[in-house]
């Protein structure tokens, strides 16, 4: 396998414009999935029957192959950039919905106790005590849903919104792999910086877990770069 | 101030947590709710918070129906704190203290500086505001509990065994604490523990709860620890409830006799051995340090560089049940007494201290008047043997 390395910079704007492309699928896919993902598992969480019912639904939906699920979804939404986004958001409920749960599951007792018994109502509570406490590990599955939805976006070139993905479609077509190796290459990198994004976000929103005491504290992606930087001069 | 009447609350399995109580608390008084576990002390706690609703009869606080008010608005006018503090582990200190007022609406400025005022009134250093809980030792945090409840100054507090879980030198500290605050708050305070040490502490009136909900008994520690309704809050309040009485008895009006102490710079070898074994050796400003025993004194050196038996110098703050402690272990069967600055002031004998417990029972018991026993104890002290 070669590469023809004079197609890079011959194609720079597109690998741009189709990047933007990418992040314009999955990042409305991972904020919608999180906006059905939390009323679905706020109400998972309090009402304990619907518990099974909302996890099981978001379950199936996780195992309908993503190809069938542009399929089907085609008669309704048809070749638009919808289609991709809804296709990808079903796949991001799992983890959202599984993790919003088992966050709000994971917030002391004595903390939810100690907000109503000082006359905080129900939402109040749940939106500055319930929410905040389960962040760590409600941002835990965003991370897992982008990266996903990142690394998934390609399958939607079926239909023509796939992003990094119309460069392996290009590639496999014309048996040419250098656009294969550009789109494999992006997306990867996409979805680290993406992740290393997402921690950042989540370390700026949760002041209480830094410092030593916590054994398991969520240390800023930028703490570790002076010791990287010092190995990467040294190699 | 707060008043139960004919309240019960049963759950739909058929259990009784708490079982037609009438109970009536005083206002500025600490009352303290004991029993083991199971018995409803906890559930009478949360109902006057309506964290627990009851299934009969009627709560009033400040002469309203609590199930007239919005629930929410209840809560925000009365104070809580929860066993092992349950403070927000994700907001700093100040704004855990500076909860209640934000509902309420205060405002930032307003409410912060209020929770820096608690901070200081709970005996905590103004840069812990800045922390987070888990940053803090448990019995900080069980402070910041205290300053979170108080902090909208409510006229109730609701304390549900917030000392719980703080080791028992930290525990001692955070009692008196209280006994502190409360002195300059008069807060109507409900406390609840199953640590009957810590109830004749703390409380002013003592309700005591067995098994199944019912109150048995609800009275002042001395008359409960006296005159005990039954065997099961005899048993309950101990084997040594004798003597957690004489723990409510200062040793202040027990008499000592001036005793004539040696001081340290003093030679050992002329210590005189008439007027008992033991004497009382003092630094030069008089600060008791030990007693000597003047069957074994030294050839030479001085008093001070004798060997001596230790001494636990007392105030008269301290309780009887303590001069009593130090009477049975101090080799010369007597406790020194000291001012505050721990200048001794006299000897007080064993007898003496004998003699005000069996006075304090009798008084409690209300077998005797006063006045008949304070005579006795007079002559008791007149015939004080010297040091």
């Amino acid at each position: 396998m070669t590469i023809e390395w004079g197609w890079f910079p011959d194609h720079a704007d597109e690998m741009t414009r189709l990047t933007a492309d990418h992040l314009a699928t999955a990042v409305p896919a991972v904020l919608l999935g999180l906006l059905i993902a939390l009323p679905l598992a706020v109400l998972a969480h309090r009402v304990r029957p619907l518990r099974a019912f909302v996890l099981g639904a978001s379950n199936i939906l996780y195992t309908i192959p993503s190809l069938a699920f542009f399929v089907l979804l085609l008669p309704v939404t048809g070749l638009t950039r919808t289609t991709a986004i809804v296709g990808l958001t079903a796949y991001t409920l799992v983890v959202l919905v599984r993790n919003t749960v088992e966050g709000l599951d994971a917030v002391p007792v004595k903390a939810r106790e100690a907000s109503k018994a000082m006359g905080t109502k129900p939402l109040r509570t749940l939106l500055t005590v319930e929410l905040p406490l389960a962040l760590p590990v409600i941002m835990a599955g965003v991370r897992v849903a982008t990266v996903m939805s990142i690394s998934l976006v390609s399958v939607a070139s079926y239909i023509g919104y796939g992003g990094l993905g119309q460069l392996f479609t290009d590639g496999f077509q014309r048996n040419f792999p250098t656009p294969v190796v550009a789109g494999v290459v992006l997306t990867l990198l996409l979805a680290l910086v993406a992740d290393a994004l997402l921690v950042t976000v989540q370390w700026l929103c949760t002041p209480w877990r830094r410092g030593a005491a916590r054994p398991r504290a969520a240390t800023s992606p930028f703490a570790k770069l002076p010791a990287a930087l010092k190995l990467w001069k040294r190699a | 101030m707060i008043k139960f009447d004919a309240v019960s609350k049963r759950y739909p399995n058929g259990t009784t947590a708490v079982d037609d109580l009438s109970l009536d608390l005083p206002e500025g008084g600490v009352t303290v709710l004991v029993g083991s576990s199971g018995c409803g002390k906890t559930t009478t706690l949360r109902m006057v918070n309506r964290m627990v609703e009851p299934t009969a009869g009627t709560i009033s606080v400040g002469g309203r129906d609590i199930l007239e008010a919005d629930a929410a608005e209840l809560r925000r006018g009365i104070g809580y704190v929860i066993q092992q503090s349950g403070l927000f582990p994700h907001r700093t200190v100040l704004d855990n203290i500076a909860t209640v007022p934000l509902l309420l609406g205060w405002g930032r400025r307003k409410a912060r500086a209020r929770a820096a005022e608690l901070l200081e009134l709970v005996g905590l250093p103004g840069d812990a505001g800045k922390r987070y809980p888990h940053q803090l030792s448990g019995g900080q945090q069980q402070r910041v509990g205290v300053a979170r409840a108080l902090a909208a100054d409510p006229p109730v507090l609701l304390m549900d065994e917030p000392f719980g879980a703080v080791d028992p030198v930290v525990r001692t500290q955070l009692q008196n604490e209280l006994l502190r605050l409360q002195e300059e708050l008069r807060k109507t305070v409900v406390f609840v523990t199953h640590d009957i040490d810590e109830a004749v502490r703390l409380g002013d009136r003592i309700a005591v709860f067995r098994t199944g909900g019912r109150l048995v008994q609800c009275a002042e520690p001395a008359e409960l620890l006296a005159r005990p309704a039954d065997d099961f809050v005899a048993d309950f309040l101990g084997a040594e409830r004798g003597l957690k009485l004489l723990s409510l008895t200062s040793l202040a009006d027990v008499p000592s006799a001036p005793g004539r102490a040696i001081r340290a710079d003093e030679p050992a070898g002329a210590v005189s051995r008439a007027g008992g074994r033991w004497r009382l050796v003092t630094s030069a400003r008089g600060e008791p340090l030990g007693w000597l025993d003047t069957d074994a004194l030294p050839a030479g050196g001085t008093a001070g560089e004798a060997a001596l038996a230790p001494v636990r110098p007392l105030r008269d703050t301290d309780s009887l049940l303590s001069a009593l402690n130090e009477a049975v272990s101090s080799p010369a069967g007597a406790v020194a007494r000291v001012t505050t600055d721990g200048v001794l002031t006299g000897i007080t004998s064993r007898e003496a201290i004998h003699d005000r417990a069996g006075r304090s029972h009798a008084e409690a018991a209300g077998t005797t008047t006063p006045a008949a026993a304070t005579g006795a104890t007079a002559a008791a002290a007149a015939t004080e043997r010297p040091a």
